[in-house]
């Protein structure tokens, strides 16, 4: 009400400037006020403003009460379910996203681990077999050793026994051929043992 | 006042309340003479704009709101929260009773603010009607469900027994001055805001006619007040609106519940 009180003494001042028309309708608005005819208070107008705010504020409350309002919850109602349905859909679709996830990150361990283990294994079968194929080969070089090795020997022993022959032929070819006379091999073959 | 040469220059005469209709004369019923006055024309008009405000707002019933309907449903939420706030989920059976009393006035106060409109509020008898509504709701709501314990609303709980009848007093006193204020409170904000609005209009017109040469544009004084004024007075007269509002749900949570 303080700004009023200023507006008002603003106002007076304003009359002063304004001269003799304003002071006049200042004048009236009090005379207004004292003559009892200040339009608020005429009792007069009472019944037909009292008589006509009961049928439009009635009207107005029987609308709102029966027709606007129930309209207009009912669009807010179904909005609010609408976003609590999504609300609940997205929350259960967000679960099933990160059920999926989950899953996903299982079956990628799970496969994780048995390629894992396949490797372990193949690698495993593959140490054991190469280690018998390698026992195996080992063994057969072994015996394939053995086995030239008596072969050796006996070649050897052969061509060592050989010898004695050829030096007996050669010696007997040498001889018959110096002497130019046939010379028993038998003979020969004594004689070449007997220079050993 | 309509004759003279102060017409249009006096700022009580826009609360003048006259036949909307000169040709049709006055109507009387029981003796009371109910002529569909000016004032019942802006009640009238107020009731068709807020009933096609809201049926065109909600004619769509779209879920994702248009501005209309938006606004519609604003104004739903507005009160509700309101009432919410102030009288509790229960008092939302009063939703109707209070959404229609914010609308009808905060409809009459906007409406009261164009010019050559009447403004109904700015009567006492209009607004004592609302309040005196507002009350007879109250002590018939508040008998009606608690009986003579709605009378615990007189007696605050926690008070020395010295002293309770003299609160008991004070506390019936201000229930019943509660009328009172409720209804001079909105009468008195229109009624000044819409004398201060025309005096300083007129003020334009007569400095501007007793100034002469370039003293004229003193008359631009009064004019900023005008324009100051009147987005001043469309704040109050929501606010009021919504100051009714509020109260009618806080004497109606007293209804509901009496017990301190």
């Amino acid at each position: 009400m303080s700004t009023f009180a200023t507006l008002m003494a603003a106002s007076s001042v304003m009359v002063g400037l304004a001269g003799e028309n304003a002071k006049e309708a200042v004048e009236h608005v009090t005379e207004h006020a004292e003559s009892g005819l200040f339009p608020p208070l005429n009792t007069a107008t009472y019944p037909s403003q009292i008589f006509w705010l009961a049928i439009t504020f009635g009207l107005l409350l029987f609308l709102l009460a029966k027709v606007l309002l129930p309209r207009l919850g009912g669009i807010l109602e179904e909005r609010s379910n609408r976003i609590a349905d999504d609300l609940d859909s997205a929350a259960r679709m967000g679960r099933e996203a990160e059920q999926a996830g989950k899953a996903y990150e299982q079956s990628l361990s799970d496969a994780r681990a048995k390629a894992h283990n396949v490797a372990e294994t193949t690698r495993a079968s593959v140490t054991s077999e190469l280690e018998t194929e390698m026992q195996t080969a080992d063994e057969q070089a072994a015996k394939q050793m053995a086995q030239a090795e008596a072969k050796i020997q006996k070649t050897r022993a052969e061509a060592l026994a050989n010898v004695d022959e050829i030096a007996s032929q050669t010696a007997q070819a040498v001889v018959e051929h110096l002497y130019s006379k046939k010379f028993n091999i038998a003979s020969v073959r004594k004689a070449v043992k007997a220079i050993d | 006042m309509a004759e003279g040469k102060t017409s249009g220059l006096d700022p009580i005469e826009q609360f003048e309340i006259h036949p909307a209709f000169e040709k049709f004369g006055h109507f009387e019923l029981l003796g009371y003479d109910v002529t569909f006055t000016n004032s019942a024309l802006m009640m009238s008009i107020a009731v068709a704009l807020i009933g096609l405000f809201l049926f065109t707002g909600t004619s769509k019933k779209a879920l994702v709101p248009g501005r209309l309907q938006s606004m519609a449903e604003i104004s739903y939420e507005f009160v509700a929260n309101m009432i919410r706030s102030t009288a509790g989920r229960d008092g939302l059976k009063f939703f109707p009773f209070i959404y229609a009393l914010f609308m009808f006035i905060l409809f009459a106060n906007v409406l009261g603010l164009i010019p050559f409109f009447f403004t109904t509020t700015s009567h006492i008898i209009v607004t004592i009607a609302l309040a005196l509504m507002v009350f007879f709701t109250v002590v018939i709501v508040g008998l009606w469900k608690h009986g003579l314990k709605f009378l615990k609303l007189f007696v605050p709980s926690g008070v020395p027994v010295v002293i309770l009848p003299f609160v008991v007093l004070l506390e019936v006193i201000s229930f019943i001055s509660r009328p009172l204020s409720h209804s001079i409170r909105l009468w008195a904000n229109m009624l000044a805001g819409h004398i201060m609005l025309k005096l300083f209009a007129i003020f334009i017109i007569m400095l501007f006619g007793a100034l002469t040469g370039a003293a004229k544009l003193g008359a631009i004084a009064p004019f900023i007040m005008v324009v100051v004024l009147t987005p001043l007075e469309i704040l109050v007269a929501f606010l009021q609106a919504y100051v009714f509002a509020i109260l009618t749900s806080v004497y109606i949570n007293d209804a509901l519940h009496p017990g301190h």
